[in-house]
């Protein structure tokens, strides 16, 4: 093996890819150490002492739990609405070639492409002129049009690599569109969409951009930690509530990973 | 099997209306296709076009009101030095975090995409894609801990008696300030940390592509790791990093909560078009803002697309 040496990385390399990877995970970690520190006031480092009482505090606040009810709710529902649409225009652009097809691709994508703010602005001066109140809905409103793209990625990739005979010879077994839709192309894409679907779910948890100009008064849960961060009342609460957060969005990336490691499309890359 | 499984009679009306969207393919794709279009095509389209509108609109200070007249004067309005300030600032940071972006993704993204198998493949997957999908707002917020007085940074940098370095930077006028959470250089990290995964990500796809003895052929020939590196990896790797840089540039045009809570209080873009439409309630003005990084935007795909950058996401 005359090129032997060069099938191991260089030190270098190795050293500034994981420096690099570093870089992307201690402020995490940092995360998890202040959630347990006696410091009430500062961001004080190394912390003076530890304790477990504040987790006791974020439990028995009120506030946190209605953030994250009215978070969760609203990502659920938002949820439904991209599987749906994303689903539908997933089967539709898959294999079809027709006039306008990449005015529609175009479309999808075009939620997630342009800023946030732009999304933002133009669904409240919409809803504004169509006088329409700030609600629970328009936050949903809000947030499944830029999660569309998230389902329409994974679904595409899936409904691609589906061969289209099967659906062919269920049609010829007799069975019709409907039940073909049921027991053929369902049970192929449905890892797929699941995976879409989790990551549609956190992407919609996580918002805050689109959903300070789409709220009213309600308060996600990032809404919460944006007015903590801008001004803060109780710091040792806001800590023990970014390492919630920091534990429940592993669950559905994890989730998302492992349900399509297997195939070639990647679930979350370009969120 | 079920009983719903079994073929269904061919008169029910369920299988009439599927063999008549068998034959025409063309009223099944209207079928799917009239919702999300009912929904993006009207709903978010229309919004941005009454967006758009708007920005032709002017904006009467005394009187505080819209006045419905199409005009220029609201674009024109955005060449003023203060404004046209903002945008130039803007602009320079999302160069900056790109160019940054791009150095500190290259190594990470070769190492997985040519050195790392199986686990470790995996390992350095999740490693990039957790700290992509994790809580936007509890990452600033790990860094307002980083970057306060208080913080690590300062106290690293006092064990390692390098505090005189730390504050001889902050003195320093546009990049410093009174802490490193109230400076330039604080804006630019964040920026930086939040969307370096968006630039791994690409790079290493563009990387994964290149077959491994083109890097063999390259030493064979007798070019070392730089001019492998120069002649042979940097080109293949470019559609990859233009694609990477779309995220990390328009992103950073765009965002408006990263310079709010972490930077000096010169405005950003988003910043602008917040303010202008909140407490300014001047929509007009607002909307011409949020134009530029679409307009920047448009332009620098274009661009993007002739390096191939399409090809790479």
């Amino acid at each position: 093996m005359r090129s032997d040496k060069h099938n191991r990385a260089p030190f270098p390399l190795t050293l500034a890819a994981t420096g690099g990877l570093l870089f992307l995970h201690l402020p995490l970690l940092l995360i998890f150490a202040y959630a347990f520190t006696t410091e009430d006031k500062s961001f004080q480092w190394p912390p003076p002492g530890f304790t477990t009482r504040w987790l006791a505090v974020t439990w028995a606040r009120p506030d946190v739990w209605q953030a994250l009810t009215l978070s969760l709710q609203v990502a659920a529902i938002a949820t439904a609405f991209a599987l749906v649409l994303g689903t539908l225009c997933a089967a539709a652009l898959s294999r079809a070639r027709f006039f306008g097809q990449e005015a529609i691709t175009l479309l999808v994508i075009l939620p997630i492409a342009l800023p946030g703010i732009v999304t933002g602005i133009a669904l409240r001066s919409a809803f504004g002129m169509m006088g329409i109140p700030f609600s629970f809905w328009t936050i949903v409103l809000g947030h499944a049009t830029f999660c569309i793209v998230v389902v329409y990625n994974n679904a595409v990739a899936r409904f691609r690599r589906m061969s289209p005979s099967l659906v062919e010879a269920s049609y010829d077994l007799g069975a019709n569109g409907f039940q073909t839709f049921r027991h053929v192309i369902l049970p192929n894409i449905g890892t797929a969409l699941l995976a879409g679907g989790m990551l549609a779910f956190a992407l919609s948890f996580d918002e805050v951009i689109v959903t300070t100009f789409t709220a009213g008064q309600q308060q996600t849960l990032p809404i919460w930690m944006l007015e903590e961060l801008i001004r803060p009342h109780e710091r040792p609460v806001t800590n023990v509530v970014a390492m919630a957060v920091v534990l429940v969005t592993l669950i559905p990336i994890l989730g998302a990973y492992y349900l399509t490691r297997d195939g070639a499309e990647t679930a979350g890359s370009g969120k | 099997m079920t009983a719903s499984a079994s073929p269904a009679s061919p008169d029910s009306l369920a299988s009439r209306a599927s063999a008549a969207l068998w034959r025409s393919p063309r009223l099944l794709l209207l079928l799917l296709l009239t919702p999300p279009l009912l929904w993006l095509g009207v709903v978010y389209v229309g919004s941005l076009a009454a967006l758009l509108a708007q920005s032709f609109f002017s904006f009467d200070d005394f009187t505080a009101q819209v006045t419905y007249e199409l005009t220029l004067s609201t674009y024109a309005e955005l060449l003023s030095p203060a404004n046209f300030d903002i945008i130039v600032r803007t602009v320079t940071m999302a160069a900056l975090v790109t160019i940054a972006s791009a150095i500190l993704a290259f190594p990470i993204a070769y190492y997985a995409a040519r050195y790392a198998k199986g686990r470790w493949k995996a390992f350095f997957y999740l490693g990039v894609m957790l700290p992509l999908w994790s809580s936007y707002l509890v990452k600033i917020y790990a860094w307002k801990m980083i970057l306060s007085k208080e913080g690590i940074i300062s106290w690293a940098a006092d064990k390692l008696h390098l505090g005189w370095l730390l504050d001889a930077w902050l003195s320093l006028p546009v990049v410093g300030g009174n802490s490193l959470s109230v400076s330039a250089t604080g804006t630019f990290l964040v920026f930086l940390y939040i969307w370096l995964p968006y630039m791994i990500l690409p790079i290493q796809a563009a990387l994964e592509r290149v077959p491994s003895n083109l890097i063999e052929a390259s030493y064979d020939l007798g070019g070392g790791p730089g001019k492998t590196f120069r002649h042979v990896l940097l080109p293949l790797a470019m559609p990859g990093v233009a694609a990477g840089s779309i995220f990390t540039f328009s992103l950073t045009l765009g965002d408006y909560i990263i310079p709010g809570i972490i930077g000096t209080s010169r405005l950003f873009i988003g910043q602008a078009v917040y303010t202008q439409q909140g407490t300014a309630g001047n929509i007009p003005l607002a909307a011409a803002f949020s134009v530029v990084p679409v307009v920047i935007m448009a332009f620098y795909l274009w661009g993007a697309k002739k390096q191939g950058a399409f090809d790479a996401l």
